[in-house]
């Protein structure tokens, strides 16, 4: 009797054990009973924590006020992990959220891996034609909208005012300027003039860009990482850290770079919109005119910056497709980008909010739309997200001393070639 | 068992095979099962191998008669042992799940080209079915042939070797330390396997902190002493250091605990002998105590080399294989493969898998040898 109790238990329990595992699937239940949106929208949001979420994150919930039986769950991802926690969600099937925010870089491979949700025609796409048309580019993929446009964004140089005056040395504009400006700026006040981010190779694109070179031509089907513009960028980077003129780190480099500067060690970093808010939390920059903002320095053969920016994009598998398409309208239209331009100084992907009174005074958005307008823009393929870890690797290689500037580029460009099939 | 069944002697075993192979062509399948079983008991007394013997040679005879015995057994094992076969089924059926399929699948990927855009995906109502193809050895031809599989195994065994030689080096010393009567001995052990009781993600990411070039604690310290500020993980040469001094700040506990073990179950008296006849601490050492760790020492170094081996956690939390791929072990490569370049290549990373299987199998296998040879019943 007792073995036959037992028995029965266990198997009670690996009965319980097994429903237990095919007991998810929430988030659902949505859509529009009569007209109405009700149900939950999650947003996986990878805006700075600390400084940029708070914004967001009321901003989105802000969704309530127009849809009251929408239930808007936000949830912070770290930038650095979402296209990989995105990917396994989406391939999964499950804990992929509605609707996330999307790198410019990311937005073409996921919507190729048949993870978006196409928005032409859907409500998402409000007033199309508002949006910057080099925002709206990375949106498209085989002649569909996979995304909406929410920030765009480029890089410059942030300088301390204070340490630049006190080392009596003006802003450089080009990468010999700035060696010597840094030496000085050391020599005189001990500080170190640059930190370069060692860590992640979209940091290195503005130097390639300066000797005129690129990671591939999409166009000519070619990759050119490996020519003689990106070996001469690479020493480039190398020979400012060798010289003394920045600093670097193989790890941690993000956290590592905002410390240096909000804390007056190193008197520049290059840097884009998205850091601003995060550098004002420091003690240099309680007196915000203390940071300064220019143009990130002249290669050898030009000047140029990546443009990059997020997106909005709603999960093919989202169960709530009709909530999260008028989400990501809101998310996008005229005034959550106006507000978020005025709180975070990030730049807006419309036109018509650049006409706005409290956008238009704004000086870090006066100082990037220019910069975004003139900054280098990417092939929008599906690969472009792709080209960052072979590069990634290379860089950190040549910058540690573990290879040379062409053996460096040499290899990321093997590895290209074998991403994208038959290309030269 | 293998080893034992080749022992046998050579014509002998060799009629045997040919016997049952003989009986499982036969048209009585329960021969063949029983056959079977005398096969995968090989290594037990004459009465098994017996039993396969006159399955054999039933199959010249007439297959009905061979047959009985062992249907007959299988039976009685069934209805005597019912209980017993019933409570290890679920056990057996969730191993075969959670080891057994994964174990299987990825053999099958590491033999395809199976990669992010090709397998299968169900994404809400659009459904993309599989389209990878089978390639055969060509995933292993290439990983065994380019440079990155060898020169990254090449530092696997360097980190594997430092690891568990400092690891063991240090746990025999502190177990012998703490295996006298010295005051506060309880309170010293305690505090010893603390850095075991803290989760290891939780200390990595300390270490992770005391690292750091600028701000980190070490480096500090330091700049206290006028020295210059370390690159701990920013050099490829300070990095590989540096995760080898976080391992071995990790697995010394395990060793140590296990050791003093080892040590405590030596019997006083064979120290007293030795004292009495003049033997000087370090020939009690050497002649008393390593053999008396034998047993102890063998099994712990076998554990902490399969677990160092596959340290994912202290590499990928600490430099993430970096700078570079200077600290890049073949567990952390094959993660990368998988979740961190794009399109992620599932075949590479399975292929890596299967690989890293295999070498710790051959390591586990020779080492087991290398052992009997020298006598130890293991």
């Amino acid at each position: 009797m007792r073995r036959g109790i037992t028995a029965t238990a266990l198997a009670a329990t690996l009965a319980l054990a097994a429903t237990a595992c095919g007991g998810d699937g929430d988030s659902g239940g949505g859509g529009s009973a009569g007209g109405e949106l009700s149900g939950t929208v999650t947003w996986w949001d990878t805006s700075t924590v600390g400084s940029e979420d708070k914004v967001f994150k009321k901003l989105a919930e802000g969704f309530t006020k127009q849809h009251p039986k929408v239930k808007v769950n936000y949830v912070n991802v770290p930038f650095g992990e979402a296209q990989n926690k995105f990917k396994n969600a989406a391939q999964s099937g499950s804990g992929a959220p509605d609707v996330i925010r999307s790198e410019v870089a990311w937005t073409p491979e996921f919507a190729d891996l048949g993870y978006l949700a196409p928005l032409d025609g859907t409500p998402a796409l409000k007033d199309d034609a508002d949006f910057l048309p080099q925002a709206a580019a990375s949106t498209k993929y085989d002649d569909k909208t996979y995304a909406v446009p929410q920030v765009i964004d480029s890089m410059g140089i942030f300088y301390n005012k204070k340490i630049f005056k006190d080392a009596g040395v003006e802003v450089p504009t080009n990468i010999g300027e700035l060696k010597s400006v840094s030496k000085q700026i050391k020599d005189r006040t001990g500080k170190t003039g640059l930190y370069l981010r060692g860590d992640d190779a979209y940091w290195f694109l503005s130097f390639l860009y300066g000797e005129g070179g690129d990671l591939v031509d999409a166009g000519a089907k070619k990759v050119t990482v490996d020519d003689a513009a990106g070996v001469k960028a690479m020493t480039v980077v190398k020979d400012l850290v060798d010289s003394g003129a920045a600093t670097t780190d193989a790890t941690d480099g993000w956290e590592n770079m905002q410390a240096a500067f909000r804390d007056g060690k190193v008197a520049m970093i290059i840097n884009g919109p998205w850091a601003v808010a995060d550098t004002y939390t420091g003690a240099q920059f309680k007196d915000k005119a203390n940071l300064g903002i220019a143009p990130v320095p002249a290669g050898s053969a030009a000047q140029g910056a990546p443009q990059g920016g997020h997106n909005l994009a709603v999960y093919a598998g989202s169960k709530n497709l009709n909530a999260s398409y008028a989400f990501a309208e809101y998310m996008t239209s005229a005034e959550s980008q106006a507000t978020v331009a005025k709180e975070l100084s990030l730049l807006p992907t419309r036109n018509s909010v650049y006409a706005r009174p409290e956008v238009a005074d704004n000086e870090i958005v006066g100082f990037f739309k220019p910069v975004v307008d003139k900054a280098v823009e990417r092939p929008w393929i599906p690969e472009t997200g792709s080209l960052f870890a072979p590069l990634v690797t290379e860089y950190t290689k040549v910058l540690t001393g573990q290879t040379t500037p062409r053996k460096g580029v040499e290899a990321t460009g093997d590895s290209y070639r074998d991403l994208l099939k038959d290309w030269k | 068992m293998t080893v034992h069944t080749s022992r046998s002697p050579g014509p002998d075993a060799a009629g045997d095979g040919a016997g049952r192979r003989g009986t499982g062509r036969g048209t009585d399948p329960g021969t063949g099962r029983g056959a079977a079983r005398g096969k995968g008991r090989g290594s037990g007394p004459g009465a098994d191998r017996g039993s396969g013997r006159g399955a054999g040679r039933s199959a010249g005879q007439g297959a009905g008669r061979g047959s009985g015995a062992p249907a007959g057994r299988l039976r009685r094992a069934v209805t005597t042992h019912w209980y017993a076969w019933a409570m290890v089924a679920p056990v057996v059926a969730v191993i075969g799940v959670i080891i057994g399929y994964p174990l299987v699948r990825g053999v099958y990927l590491s033999l395809t080209d199976a990669d992010e855009r090709n397998v299968e995906r169900s994404i809400g109502v659009n459904h993309l079915p599989a389209t990878y193809e089978f390639v055969g050895l060509d995933n292993y031809a290439d990983a065994l042939t380019g440079s990155q599989f060898l020169s990254t195994l090449g530092w696997t065994l360097v980190w594997t070797v430092s690891c568990v030689g400092v690891t063991f080096a240090l746990g025999l010393g502190l177990a012998n330390m703490l295996n006298r009567r010295i005051a506060g001995r309880s309170v010293y052990r305690m505090l010893l396997i603390l850095p075991w009781a803290v989760p290891g993600f939780v200390s990595v990411f300390a270490w992770r902190f005391l690292y750091n070039e600028d701000r980190g604690f070490l480096n500090r310290l330091l700049a206290g002493g006028g020295i210059d500020a370390v690159p701990w993980l920013n050099d490829p040469t300070w990095a590989k250091f540096s995760v080898i001094a976080v391992n071995v700040w990790l697995g010394v506990p395990f060793m140590m605990v296990a050791l003093l073990g080892g040590l405590q179950s030596i019997p006083g008296e064979l120290y007293e002998a030795a004292e009495m006849d003049g033997a000087g601490a370090w020939q009690r050492f050497r002649h008393i105590t390593m053999p008396g760790l034998r047993a102890v020492s063998t099994t712990v170094v076998l554990l902490s080399t399969i677990w160092t081996f596959n340290m994912f956690p202290v590499i990928f939390l600490l430099t993430r294989g970096g700078p570079g791929e200077a600290t890049q072990i073949l567990v952390t490569q094959a993660y990368k493969f998988s979740f961190e370049i794009s399109p992620r290549d599932f075949a590479q990373s399975s292929t890596w898998g299967v690989l890293i299987l295999v070498l710790l199998m051959l390591f586990a296998a020779v080492y087991r040898r290398v052992l009997v040879k020298q006598g130890d019943t293991w």
